[in-house]
């Protein structure tokens, strides 16, 4: 007679083998794996900690923190020269902006950084009435605040604008104009329409063609000499045009990559179904190739800001520039003081770009996940 | 997205602005705005700098103020526009400023072919030397460099302007070129070469940015001649008069022991012609002295460019002199009369 064995429940979970589990089982397979990766690791390891403990030491341990001038900073062994900074920064932000009206540019970096927040928040409420005072009152209300003239405001020129408040109005602007063209043109330069795809690809191919470094020269030196005598446009003005009508291009043919990767059956299925051209283009086209072009577009916006250094060719100061133009005080003058300040300025651009990317990754992970549904 | 387009666009609408025709008389242009359009460095130690509070300073920068002083009797009145060298003579021919200010040597091409004109030489620069003093605790001079190896930027005049000078000199020498100036000046440092070249002014502010400046000597000789002086438009001489003589009056007042502090007293009690010249002190018939009329600007235009920014000597002493950390000494912008070569003709 047998005894017929049904098991009932599972044999009790044995260990995993030593070192493939846990912290120790990570480091194995992902650090250690073999003689050639262990090697690997250690090399770069210890270049990572020291790199590290020189940033640390300079920009901590053997820094300067107080003083009031060269003296303080130019000891024997000393890091960062920080005082320098302290005294700087204001102007860093605000460039040659007068003293008393600087709430104006920090009033207008407040609004827009409380209008913007809400609109990343995929669940926040009220999209739609954010989207339109972004769109609509805001740059109003910021060129109102920033430039005066109006309401009592003083009025400020834009060749006192500078710093940090420049980068991001140029930027800012440039990012606003330019998405829009760039769809636009990139539209344009599909279009069956001889004269509009000529037309786009004359002036994407043209403006892809020339140097920005160009085309902010010829923006600021030889505009003027055409100009009818005794007429000047703002500056500023023309380096955001000449920077916009830039990036619009390249823009418009990472929209265009987007276009094309949309497959054609998408077109056809909508015509079939009645919907007119535009139709097709705006609720079936064009969100789906945006969303291919993304990563792209979120690449020319952080080289736009990236790009924005650039101005300082024609002469104004943007947040680079007027870091510079500081190195040249004779009251700061000392080893370590153009080190700091290029520092800082790493610091800030990285943050800027880095959450840009960050929020652009974000985006897309949302997005596909509703392509997925 | 269009509406901040058009934003943008009525903003450069409203901005277009006219600036007055070149021909017009700039300085009648100047009296209408009330303040002088002066183009500056972006930023170069001791000539113009913008410090922490938003203001200018430096020689450049305080020429202009002495020119607001004599036009409009107020130093403050001074819009500065920060210029590249590339920009700079554009933005005066265009009429963007009125005044050029920015370090720019004088050279005969600029004089005469770009419709532009120099109105005097603020600042004697030249090519010089450093060395390091506590390794090279002999030289003193040029002259001992003889076999030294010397670091400067190449593809510039520099290197040329050296190997003229030790060639007529019969000295020997190494040259160590770099892309980049401040590699140059690392090198430098690095002790890889025994002295540096580039222009003397440059000299000087890197000097300060080093760890112990004093340790570091610039040599006496200049072997290339760099006069940096302001510039006008060419076809305005009424103008060009007044920057000149501005200028001039501030040379003036420092050979005739003219300065800010005691030009108020100077006024009153000096019996010396030429002082009374200069200030538009009437003279004894009662007959005013006319210098300031003649220019079309108020006999008291020396006095207030005096008065409010200083003579020659403490323009230099403030921004790049004894009294600042730059501590250049007077050299060849030292008056004639003690062997430099600022010399301003009479007021007569």
């Amino acid at each position: 007679m047998s005894v017929a064995f049904v098991r009932d429940r599972d044999a009790p979970l044995r260990p995993p083998p030593p070192g493939t589990a846990g912290a120790l089982g990570w480091l194995r397979a992902n650090l250690f794996a073999g003689p050639g990766n262990s090697l690997l690791t250690l090399l770069l390891g210890l270049a990572l900690g020291w790199l590290a403990w020189s940033v640390l030491d300079w920009a901590v341990l053997r820094a300067v923190w107080t003083g009031s001038g060269r003296e303080a900073c130019a000891i024997p062994d000393a890091g960062a020269c920080w005082p320098f900074v302290w005294e700087k920064f204001p102007q860093w932000i605000f460039g040659f902006y007068p003293l008393d009206e600087r709430w104006r540019p920090l009033a207008v970096m407040a609004i827009g950084a409380a209008a913007l927040a809400p609109m990343m928040v995929p669940g926040a409420p009220g999209k739609q009435a954010n989207a339109l005072f972004l769109l609509i009152a805001y740059p109003a209300i910021a060129y109102v605040l920033l430039a005066g003239g109006a309401f009592g405001l003083e009025p400020v020129e834009t060749s006192s604008w500078g710093g940090l408040l420049v980068t991001l109005v140029v930027a800012v602007t440039g990012i606003v104009i330019s998405l829009p063209l760039g769809i636009l043109l990139a539209l344009g330069r599909r279009s069956e329409l001889p004269v509009v795809r000529t037309a786009s690809i004359v002036f994407i191919e043209l403006w892809r063609g020339v140097p920005l470094v160009t085309v902010l020269f010829m923006a600021s030196v030889m505009l003027p000499l055409f100009l009818p005598g005794g007429v000047t446009l703002d500056k500023l003005m023309r380096a955001i045009i000449g920077l916009s009508l830039f990036a619009s291009a390249y823009i418009a043919e990472a929209v265009r990559g987007g276009l094309q990767a949309v497959a054609k059956g998408q077109t056809e299925a909508g015509l079939a179904l009645g919907l007119s051209r535009g139709q097709v283009t705006r609720k079936i086209v064009l969100p789906q190739a945006l969303r291919i072009s993304i990563p792209n577009i979120v690449g020319i916006f952080i080289g736009l800001f990236k790009d924005t250094t650039l101005v300082l060719v024609v002469s104004i100061y943007d947040f680079l520039g007027i870091i510079n133009a500081g190195l040249q005080d004779a009251k700061w003058a000392a080893p370590q003081t153009a080190n700091t300040g290029y520092f800082v300025a790493a610091l800030v651009y990285f943050a800027f770009c880095f959450a840009m990317s960050r929020y652009a990754l974000f985006t897309e992970a949302r997005l596909e996940q509703a392509g997925k549904r | 997205m269009k509406n901040k387009l058009i934003t943008l666009m009525l903003g450069a609408a409203a901005s277009v602005a006219i600036a007055g025709a070149a021909t017009a008389g700039t300085l009648d242009d100047v009296r209408q705005h009330g303040f002088v359009q002066c183009g500056v460095s972006q930023g170069l130690m001791g000539f113009s700098v913008p410090d922490a509070q938003n203001n200018w300073t430096g020689m450049d920068v305080d020429f202009c103020r002495a020119i607001a002083a004599a036009v409009l009797g107020d130093a403050t009145k001074v819009k500065f526009t920060p210029l590249t060298a590339k920009e700079r003579f554009t933005a005066l021919q265009s009429g963007e400023i009125d005044v050029l200010s920015r370090n720019t040597t004088w050279t005969m091409s600029r004089d005469t072919s770009l419709g532009l004109k120099f109105a005097g030489i603020m600042y004697y620069d030249g090519q010089g030397f450093i060395v390091n003093s506590k390794k090279h605790a002999n030289v003193k001079s040029v002259n001992d460099l003889a076999g030294a190896t010397i670091c400067t930027q190449s593809g510039t005049t520099t290197e040329l302007n050296i190997a003229d000078y030790f060639k007529s000199q019969k000295l020997d020498y190494k040259l160590l070129t770099f892309e980049k100036n401040d590699e140059a000046i690392a090198a430098y440092q690095d002790g890889r070469c025994d002295a540096y070249s580039t222009d003397q002014s440059g000299l000087y502010a890197q000097r300060l940015k080093m760890q112990v400046p004093d340790d570091n000597l610039v040599l006496p000789e200049i072997i290339s001649k760099e006069p940096l002086g302001p510039v006008v438009r060419q076809g305005d001489d009424a103008w060009f008069n007044v920057v000149k003589w501005v200028y001039f009056a501030l040379v003036n007042a420092e050979e005739l022991g003219l300065t800010s502090q005691n030009v108020e007293d100077m006024k009153k009690t000096s019996t010396n012609p030429e002082i009374q010249r200069l200030l538009g002190v009437a003279s004894s018939d009662g007959k005013a002295a006319g210098f300031g009329i003649g220019m079309g600007l108020d006999e008291g235009w020396a006095e207030a460019a005096i008065k409010q920014v200083g003579n020659y000597g403490e323009i230099f002493d403030r921004n790049v002199g004894q009294g600042s950390p730059l501590k250049i000494e007077r050299g060849k912008n030292a008056l004639w009369k003690d062997g430099g070569l600022q010399y301003a003709p009479p007021v007569r």
